[in-house]
């Protein structure tokens, strides 16, 4: 009796087992709806099990995997490649009962912060279940070809030890903050304006700045972070944005602005044009600016970094809005990019300045 | 009694005579210069000690009273000597200018702006002793092809400095302080200031409209340097493009989209420069 006991125990176990290992990679399956379809794929790249979100796609004749898996998982250094989805919100927007149109809202954890998007997934009835149609965004393809570039750098060579006391040093470049407003913004205070490279050679840029308060003290002090192109070239502007969430406007009696610059090694490289720049809605109904960026040199740019300025009816700066994009930039290959706006904001806006930020693996030390 | 008097008066008269006879007697030098020999006169007869104390200097010397006591001084300043309990101060002077300690401000600069170069000397003798006498200093300020600027300044306390403009040419300006034999150059970049007259010409081409500037120059006709960003601008009824273009070879050059009732602006820095009509509508 014991052993045919033991016995049983043995077979139900190594089923169990069995039944664990081929649900553990679909533990979510739900592909009996449109929704479950989705939810089900997006579970799978989740998990990087790039062949189980493969087969959920209807269209395999259009899209094959190893360019599924670029679509989903980034290439070419670019943001994606460092992010990992972590959210999906499928919504079906319309159902029949062959097909169904699902809005999902996905967002991806990155270096620099969550990076949201919306993708209408159209989705098929294939015998029991739903499958996704992946939409096959076809690329451009730039054919082969040289591309001529006057590389043009700068580099320092600065005074050495051996110099005398009084041999002067290669001076910092001349920054100069142009323009700036304070205005409310979520509970705090943002300080946005812009500066300008004055000078001839590049320069390492930064504004600090600090707040006073009614009797004299100071009650915020910050930098801009990321909310400006770090690395101006001669007569380049960049808006800056320095936010202090926790420091009301009608608080603050005086701001003091401290830019700062050094002296850094610096390409001219690479050009990016900034096209069809335009005010939109997305699907969401929110507002947001639009475009597209060209690499217009011959090297990969692997993160792109988009800082827009808004200009009210008066020229005055109301807004510095920045994203990143988490496609890279292949040389000449448009790439579109979309920047939220709020609505109060975009209300005023008048017009607006959309500069480009740029970090290419390959290039150390190099703008 | 008288007699006695007389006598032991005529003894201390004697004893005191002889003791003044025997005293030393020090002198300051007439002109003492720093790093030459310098005697200090001295008189008397006999050996004596003497303590000298000056600017990084304490001595203890054994000398013979009633010669010249040959010493060598480093250091420009007061000193004090002594010599059996009496005490002289004397001042030596630093030697002539040998070495010019130059600081030129800034390293670069815009040319043709006023008072943007200042030049600062100090000057010291072979010991690093700083000059004060008053000493004439010859700044010279040119550039390749500019006109040159000369000037002269008397040294006050060691040191003489002077504020420049910068000249209309740009280039690296030779600047230059002699006092003496000794002289320092430096170099300070004279750079193109802000674009002037900023212009740009439009070409139609396969895939859109190519952009290019003529030679961007400052107000004083220098070549603005390479690098420098100049934005494209095409506004129209179906958005704004924009490109920062960085100038190469002189000019500045961009390819924008196929445009329709579309303006073209150009701005470099803070400088606008002229706007085209492109695609028709105007």
């Amino acid at each position: 009796m014991g052993r045919i006991l033991l016995i049983v125990t043995a077979v139900i176990t190594i089923i169990l087992l069995a039944v664990g290992t081929m649900t553990a990679t679909r533990s979510t399956e739900n592909t009996g709806t449109p929704e479950g379809a989705v939810r089900t794929m997006f579970d799978d790249v989740v998990v990087h099990n790039w062949q189980g979100a493969y087969d959920m796609v209807s269209n395999k004749n259009q899209v094959d995997l190893q360019n599924f898996i670029r679509d989903i998982a980034g290439s070419n250094g670019d943001l994606r490649t460092f992010s990992t989805l972590s959210s999906v919100t499928p919504k079906v927007l319309r159902a029949s009962d062959s097909d169904a149109l699902v809005r999902t809202d996905l967002e991806w954890s990155t270096a620099v912060g969550a990076i949201y998007g919306t993708k209408d997934l159209k989705t098929v009835k294939d015998g029991s279940g739903w499958r996704v149609e992946w939409p096959v965004e076809q690329q451009a393809k730039v054919p082969p070809q040289v591309i001529p570039v006057t590389f043009l750098r700068w580099d320092i060579v600065t005074r050495g030890n051996d110099d005398d006391w009084g041999a002067q040093n290669v001076d910092a470049p001349r920054v100069r903050i142009i323009s700036m407003n304070a205005v409310p913004h979520d509970g705090g205070t943002s300080i946005l304006g812009e500066i300008v490279n004055e000078d001839t050679v590049p320069g390492f840029v930064a504004v600090e700045g600090s707040l006073e308060g009614n009797n004299g003290k100071t009650i915020g002090e910050e930098s801009s972070f990321d909310k400006i192109s770090h690395v101006l070239l001669p007569k380049e502007v960049s808006p800056f944005r320095i936010d202090f969430p926790n420091v009301k406007l009608s608080a603050i009696k005086n701001v003091r602005m401290q830019p700062t610059s050094l002296l850094v090694p610096a390409s001219a490289d690479p050009t990016i044009g900034v096209l069809n720049q335009r005010l939109d809605t997305d699907a969401n109904g929110r507002k947001v600016l639009r475009g597209e960026l060209v690499n217009e040199s011959g090297q990969t740019v692997n993160i792109p970094h988009v800082l827009a300025t808004f200009y009210d009816n008066s020229g005055k700066v109301i807004w510095v809005s920045d994203g990143y994009v988490d496609r890279a930039l292949l040389p000449q290959t448009p790439q579109s990019f979309t920047l939220g706006l709020a609505p109060e904001i975009a209300s005023k806006v008048q017009t607006y300045r959309v500069t480009v930020n740029t970090y290419s693996i390959n290039r150390n030390n190099e703008s | 009694m008288r007699r006695i008097i007389q006598i032991i008066l005529t003894v201390a008269v004697c004893w005191f005579a002889a003791d003044v006879a025997r005293a030393a007697d020090v002198s300051a030098p007439a002109h003492a210069v720093a790093g030459s020999d310098i005697s200090l006169p001295t008189s008397g007869s006999g050996s004596a000690t003497l303590y000298l104390f000056g600017p990084g200097t304490a001595m203890k010397k054994d000398v013979q009273l009633g010669s010249e006591i040959p010493l060598s001084l480093e250091y420009s300043g007061r000193y004090a000597a002594i010599v059996n309990g009496q005490q002289v101060t004397f001042d030596v002077a630093p030697a002539p200018v040998s070495e010019v300690a130059f600081l030129a401000r800034p390293s670069r600069v815009p040319a043709a702006t006023k008072d943007v170069i200042t030049g600062t000397v100090f000057l010291f003798d072979k010991d690093r002793n700083l000059v004060t006498i008053p000493t004439p200093v010859k700044f010279d300020l040119s550039v390749d092809g500019g006109q040159p600027q000369s000037q002269t300044i008397q040294s006050k306390n060691g040191v003489a400095w002077i504020k420049l403009d910068s000249g209309r040419k740009a280039g690296p300006a030779q600047f230059v302080a002699a006092a003496g034999d000794a002289s320092v150059r430096r170099v300070v970049q004279e750079t193109a200031s802000d674009p002037c007259n900023l212009r740009m010409h439009v070409q139609q081409t396969k895939d859109g409209v190519a952009v290019e500037t003529d030679r961007v120059r400052d107000c004083a006709g220098n070549p603005v340097p390479d690098g420098t960003i100049v934005t494209f601008t095409a506004t129209s009824p179906k958005g704004r493009d924009t490109v920062d273009a960085r100038i190469k070879k002189g000019v500045a050059k961009a390819e924008l989209p196929a445009l329709q009732n579309a303006t073209l602006s150009v701005a470099s820095g803070v400088v606008v420069g002229n706007e085209i009509h492109v695609g028709g509508g105007m």
